[in-house]
């Protein structure tokens, strides 16, 4: 591990302990984090509370069995579990499951490069703070969209869709992604 | 290797279908024909990233809601469980990606003809929408058709063309209500494209209408 990799975030490099050690304890810490989260999120969403947890439940377990495919180039772990979270959330809820898109076939390096994975989570950062620095009717707004209350024509059809600082840091990660898939792709 | 990556791909997934899927907010028909096209190009899945990144911004900085005292301790119990996995996706498999293959329940299409050579296998029709599979025999026109709602129309095998444009292999056309198209297959190879509706579809001169719940179509 180089000097750089101990700067990217806890809860990322917690993920990289769960997915290259099993560890109990980092998985443990991503549980006292992230729980509580997914809780809210799954509420803001209408769910009841014993149904909330049964699905935290059942995301976390999902977090704990695939970390082998999390690859911190390509995701910080806040982002990776709210994909995971969403898809057992319709899984659980839709007689048809959720359909996911196939894994790159490339599986993620056993040293991911430390830099990549540090410049995807200063931007995570970024769009983070581009989110908190929101006027509060905005950043409402974003969070629903994300939270799934509202649809994004909704939004649109409401503000006129106040992404602004947001949708640019979302094409600035774009960018970065789009120049990783890239590269992978090359033999 | 996927069939992605031999592909030019021109006609994407726009941006607030994409954040729809991320949110979980698309029925099932549209969340398997987004599903299938990120299965097959790179730009949209760089963009569904994106969405995803945002999305877990949100996550962190919702206000936690506390869970049970020992909602840690049932969880741990079950790492070791391999039943409390969750199932794996279906693998992609020859011109279908995995999206397609698990609407398919891994069997192959059971194609049912529409007259004029025109196939079609139907995946899922229910009141969120409908999803099937279009066989064209090169150079065969579609009958010119509108839809109530909007209808992705991803192409799977060989090429189609209609008053919109030329799409080619991972390419999806996004038509809304006001769009009467009239899709040609390309010369050359059959066409096979994954369609999907969030509204039932009308077709206007193919099947009469009073026919239509009988097709299901």
């Amino acid at each position: 591990m180089t000097g750089e990799v101990d700067t990217i975030s806890e809860e990322t490099r917690l993920l990289i302990r769960v997915r290259d050690g099993r560890d109990r304890q980092a998985f443990a810490a991503l549980f006292a984090h992230y729980a509580p989260r997914l809780k809210a999120m799954l509420r803001r969403g209408g769910m009841g509370e014993a149904q909330a947890e049964e699905v935290v439940q059942e995301a976390m377990l999902a977090v704990w069995h695939k970390a082998t495919q999390f690859d911190p180039t390509r995701a910080s772990a806040s982002a990776w579990i709210y994909r995971i979270a969403r898809n057992r959330q319709i899984d659980i809820f839709r007689r048809e499951g959720r359909p996911v898109p196939d894994e790159l076939t490339e599986s993620p390096p056993p040293e991911p490069d430390a830099a990549d994975a540090l410049a995807l989570d200063q931007e995570t950062r970024r769009l983070r703070a581009a989110l908190e620095a929101l006027p509060p009717a905005q950043r409402e707004m974003v969070e629903r969209a994300y939270l799934g209350e509202l649809s994004h024509s909704e939004i649109a059809a409401a503000t006129g869709l106040p992404l602004g600082t947001i949708k640019s840091r979302i094409r600035l990660a774009l960018e970065r992604l789009r120049h990783e898939l890239k590269d992978l792709r090359q033999p | 290797m996927t069939p992605a990556m031999t592909h030019h791909i021109t006609h994407h997934l726009p941006e607030p279908m994409l954040a729809d899927y991320a949110a979980g907010r698309l029925g099932h028909a549209f969340s398997v024909a987004v599903a299938a096209h990120v299965s097959l190009c790179d730009e949209c899945r760089a963009r569904l990233a994106a969405h995803e990144a945002a999305g877990g911004a949100v996550l962190e900085t919702l206000p936690p809601e506390p869970v049970s005292d020992d909602l840690m301790a049932r969880v741990m119990a079950r790492l070791d469980d391999p039943a409390a996995a969750p199932p794996e996706p279906p693998a992609p498999s020859g011109i279908f990606p995995g999206p397609v293959m698990a609407a398919l329940k891994g069997r192959p299409p059971r194609w049912r003809s529409l007259g004029m050579g025109i196939r079609q296998s139907l995946l899922h029709a229910g009141k969120d929408g409908s999803l099937r599979l279009l066989y064209i025999p090169p150079g065969r026109a579609v009958p010119d058709h509108g839809h109530e709602g909007r209808e992705l129309t991803l192409v799977l095998q060989g090429a189609f063309h209609d008053e919109t444009g030329h799409f080619g292999v991972g390419d999806i056309e996004v038509a809304d209500a006001s769009l009467e198209h009239t899709p040609v297959a390309d010369e050359g190879t059959p066409c096979i494209c994954l369609a999907a509706t969030d509204a039932p579809l009308r077709f206007r001169a193919l099947v009469p209408r009073l026919l239509q719940p009988i097709f299901r179509i």
